[in-house]
């Protein structure tokens, strides 16, 4: 696996150990169609959360989030939609979130959630 | 709240209104979103803004970052609003300090170092945020000259961001930089010129005096040397001083056309001498967005010397 591989996996294990702590049942992870992958599925009370990660070691070129573009959350809401027709069940309401994980190297990793960006 | 609010000036020719300027951070993926009717400098601001933020060292957040311009429907135009942008946002991130932002006028460009960068202007522009009420505007360093020159009215020069910042509150330490200052153009020392040059010519010096005294045109008409324009660039020099209010408006229209101002008021009438090919544009000024004053403007409380007016060269 390439070094940018290995700190996205730790990034998601990370955003996904960070969700469940504020008490969001995580449901599906890494799962993948013909039009991408959605990062974590989760379910927060009664809404259907599905959320990109974004991993970066420093802010060299650019805030994490700042790589979350209005192409790729177009993408990310047709892959909810997606999601929801593979997995039928009451998906009537469903947000979209971003995680951003600064993870230098040899320092403890920062997270930043931001709900409903889209 | 993460909402900071500040107000500068919107530029219509000569008379200017005071525009709110409010800055929103909200929770959201990182952008910089900027409403209110700017035109196409000002929503460069956007860059300007958040290049001169980093670049001073008060960084914006990475969040979303909405201003809005109020009036909405006041069309404004120009690089005046960066400071004004800037503050209401570092305000509104919590930064500066949200009522001393909120109580001062600002104008003025960004560079993307955070220098502040003099705009052409700002005479009537903090004219009219004296007559709006405002108590202290903040201006460039290159600007603070030109705008004491409007009774009432405290100017704070600031060189950069950083200084403005610093001034409002921030918590940095303060880094010297070095100012800029408006075009070394400087006021060129008004030449005025004396009746007492011309030899003979009696009838006419009678006329122009006339003139001059009763504030009536006059017709110049004779052959080549008779020293028609001689005498009409001698015509300011009776006239007598401006008094305060034209001294300030023709000021104004000095420095809305981009001439140096200088550091105090223009107090001798103008003379302005067109030439005769010149466009009906360059004479009667405007444009679009911006309103440029042509020399027909320029020539306010003074003189405007049509030369070779029967040429029949005119296109005006």
């Amino acid at each position: 696996m390439a070094a940018k591989d290995v700190l996205g996996a730790l990034g998601e294990e990370i955003a996904a150990t960070a969700l469940a702590e504020s008490g969001y049942r995580i449901v599906d992870r890494n799962w993948r169609c013909a039009q991408g992958e959605i990062d974590i599925v989760a379910i927060d009370g009664d809404e259907t959360v599905f959320v990109e990660v974004k991993t970066r070691s420093s802010v060299a070129f650019g805030h994490p989030l700042e790589a979350i573009t209005a192409q790729k959350l177009a993408r990310l809401r047709r892959l909810a939609a997606a999601w929801c027709e593979d997995h039928p069940g009451n998906h009537s309401r469903i947000r979209i979130d971003a995680i951003a994980i600064l993870a230098p190297a040899g320092a403890s990793p920062q997270v930043e959630h931001l709900r409903r960006v889209f | 709240m993460p909402l900071g609010r500040t107000s500068s000036v919107a530029l219509l020719g000569l008379t200017g209104a005071l525009v709110d300027v409010e800055a929103d951070i909200s929770s959201n993926l990182p952008a910089f979103v900027l409403i209110g009717l700017p035109d196409a400098a000002l929503n460069e601001a956007k860059d300007r803004v958040r290049a001169a933020a980093t670049n001073s060292g008060c960084g914006l957040p990475n969040r979303k970052i909405t201003v809005n311009l109020s009036p909405a429907a006041l069309p404004k135009h120009g690089s005046g609003f960066d400071l004004a942008i800037a503050l209401a946002t570092l305000a509104a991130a919590g930064i500066v300090g949200v009522e001393s932002v909120g109580n001062v006028v600002h104008l003025g460009e960004l560079g993307l170092d955070g220098r502040l960068r003099p705009i052409p202007g700002i005479l009537p522009a903090v004219l009219a945020a004296a007559r709006g009420g405002a108590a202290t505007v903040m201006v460039p360093t290159g600007n603070a000259e030109e705008a004491s020159l409007v009774p009432g009215v405290r100017v704070v020069g600031v060189a950069s961001l950083r200084d403005a910042a610093i001034w409002h509150g921030g918590e940095f330490e303060p880094v010297v930089v070095e100012p800029i200052l408006a075009s070394a153009a400087t006021l060129d020392p008004v030449e005025q010129l004396d009746v007492s040059d011309i030899v003979g010519n009696e009838d006419a010096i009678e006329a122009m005096v006339i003139a001059a005294a009763g504030g009536h045109h006059m017709f110049l008409l004779g052959p080549p040397g008779a020293g028609k324009t001689m005498l009409a660039a001698r015509l300011p020099g009776l006239l007598p001083d401006l008094d305060a209010a034209a001294a300030l408006e023709v000021s104004c229209i000095r420095s809305l056309s981009g001439l140096p101002v200088g550091a105090t008021l223009v107090t001798r009438p103008p003379l302005e001498a067109p030439h005769h090919t010149a466009t009906a544009a360059s004479l009667v000024g405007g444009g679009s967005g911006v309103i440029r004053p042509g020399a027909a403007a320029r020539a306010s409380h003074g003189v405007l010397f049509l030369d070779e007016l029967g040429d029949g060269k005119h296109t005006s």
